[in-house]
């Protein structure tokens, strides 16, 4: 998942290596990034995941080797593209990316490429079936220039939709920002979008409101919720 | 006689020459200096810059190139065939890094560079590339290393080196004046061997400095701090009776 806000991109992977019914891994980092602010969000085949990340890494760091220049997300972007068009009728890759990138001049970008060389460069963007689920929430949520809290609430209101709706249980997320100082990674946290809940304790009922626009309150949520339930 | 083993390299003369390769390296004694000096915990790199024609842009004369984030190189002799080398040696610390997921160690890629360069001596209808390197960088463990390469493919590690034109005068004053004592004696050392041959000034020379896990290229003003300090000691020694 990839969400443009104000003055950053984010991008979100699950962690799951798996095959079939069988878990391999469940802290795979599945966002390559490619240079302090560009950043790449693959979903697909294990092997040709790594396989084509990598090349791509690798060959944008030899051309800013070579040429000094710094590439704008677009021109990864575009680089990445024709790479996969061109091995489209040869030796296809079976992977679905997520470019995600900060520039000084362009600002935060994302762009949607799937396995067959489309591209699109949109303000959020979902891979996989569980996009059938989080597009509609997108889609109602979304609003251009998103805070990072705002733009992560919306995040985790997708993650909890999956939970509910989808038969994968996709609960391990890396989360990675990109902005004017760099990529770094986000810890969700245990703490869920809060909904308006009635809690009973020793004879004490305590209304725990809804907290998701109103990030200033998760911390006294959070203060709540250890107190009483400990 | 000479003439009759000097036309295809691939020939050795009766004495035992290979005078294709020999006169590259006479192009390279023709090649502007560069100095290279190994600290302890830094590697300099110091080239003559050639004087820019007054309608010249000096940006595109840059002789101290990146190979890698972790890899400086600066080079004697022929431009044209320094930028063929330095672009196959960039393609292969990539290379390297995406099939082995590290970065390469300094003698790998010197014996890479070394191995191209051979390969031209021992092939047909091809020439030696006119060109000596100074190959500076720190490996993985944290080990600074300053390697050279030559037209005839061959490569040695070196604390301080010089090639290209009177380099003979600098070997000889960095053997006099070795030090590693600290970063600041390293640089002010590689500045002072330039000078011993360069014409004095910030804008005649180009210096770039490494350290584990930074590259930098000074710049005039850094450079004429350097060359201040260099002159303000030898004047101090001519001070001294």
């Amino acid at each position: 998942m990839g969400i443009v806000g104000d003055g950053f991109t984010l991008l979100a992977a699950d962690s799951i290596a798996a095959r079939s019914i069988m878990v391999f891994k469940n802290d795979e980092d599945k966002i390559y990034e490619i240079d302090q602010h560009k950043a790449l969000a693959a979903a697909g085949d294990v092997g040709d995941r790594n396989h084509f990340c990598e090349y791509v890494i690798k060959n944008i760091h030899l051309y800013q080797l070579r040429t000094d220049i710094s590439l704008s997300t677009h021109a990864v972007a575009k680089w990445t593209r024709n790479q996969m068009a061109q091995s489209l009728r040869k030796h296809p890759y079976q992977v679905n990316l997520l470019i995600g990138g900060w520039d000084k001049n362009a600002g935060p970008e994302l762009y949607f490429m799937d396995y067959l060389g489309s591209m699109h460069k949109l303000p959020f963007g979902v891979h996989g079936h569980g996009s059938n689920f989080t597009l509609s929430i997108m889609d109602k949520e979304y609003k251009p220039g998103m805070s990072l809290d705002e733009a992560i609430g919306l995040l985790k209101k997708c993650i909890k939709e999956l939970g509910v709706r989808f038969l994968i249980n996709y609960q391990n997320w890396i989360v990675k920002v990109i902005d004017a100082d760099g990529t770094r990674v986000i810890n969700l946290g245990d703490d869920e979008p809060a909904t308006v809940e009635e809690e009973h304790h020793c004879g004490l009922t305590l209304l725990v409101s809804r907290a998701q626009n109103e990030s200033w309150l998760l911390p006294l949520n959070r203060w709540l919720r250890k107190t009483i339930l400990a | 006689s000479m003439s009759r083993y000097d036309r295809a390299i691939t020939v050795f003369s009766p004495d035992g020459h290979l005078f294709q390769v020999e006169y590259a390296l006479e192009a390279v004694k023709r090649g502007t200096t560069a100095v290279g000096v190994r600290g302890k915990d830094v590697l300099v790199l110091g080239v003559e810059k050639r004087a820019a024609a007054k309608l010249q842009d000096p940006r595109t004369m840059r002789k101290i190139v990146k190979l890698d984030d972790h890899i400086c190189l600066a080079f004697s002799g022929l431009s044209a065939d320094a930028r063929v080398l330095i672009n196959k040696a960039r393609v292969e610390c990539q290379s390297y890094r995406l099939n082995v997921e590290d970065k390469s160690s300094l003698e790998y890629i010197t014996r890479y560079i070394a191995g191209v360069q051979q390969k031209y001596t021992q092939s047909g209808g091809v020439r030696p590339f006119g060109i000596s390197m100074l190959v500076v960088g720190f490996d993985a463990d944290g080990t600074p290393n300053l390697y050279q390469t030559d037209p005839a493919g061959t490569y040695y590690a070196w604390k301080a080196h010089a090639i290209g034109r009177n380099s003979k005068t600098v070997l000889e004053f960095l053997e006099k004046h070795y030090t590693d004592e600290s970063n600041e004696e390293s640089i002010k050392l590689a500045v002072k061997a330039l000078l011993e041959v360069v014409e004095s000034g910030s804008k005649n020379i180009e210096v770039a400095v490494l350290t584990r896990g930074n590259v930098e290229f000074l710049d005039d003003e850094q450079i004429e701090k350097y060359v201040q300090m260099v002159e303000d000691e030898k004047a101090e020694e001519k001070k001294e009776p």
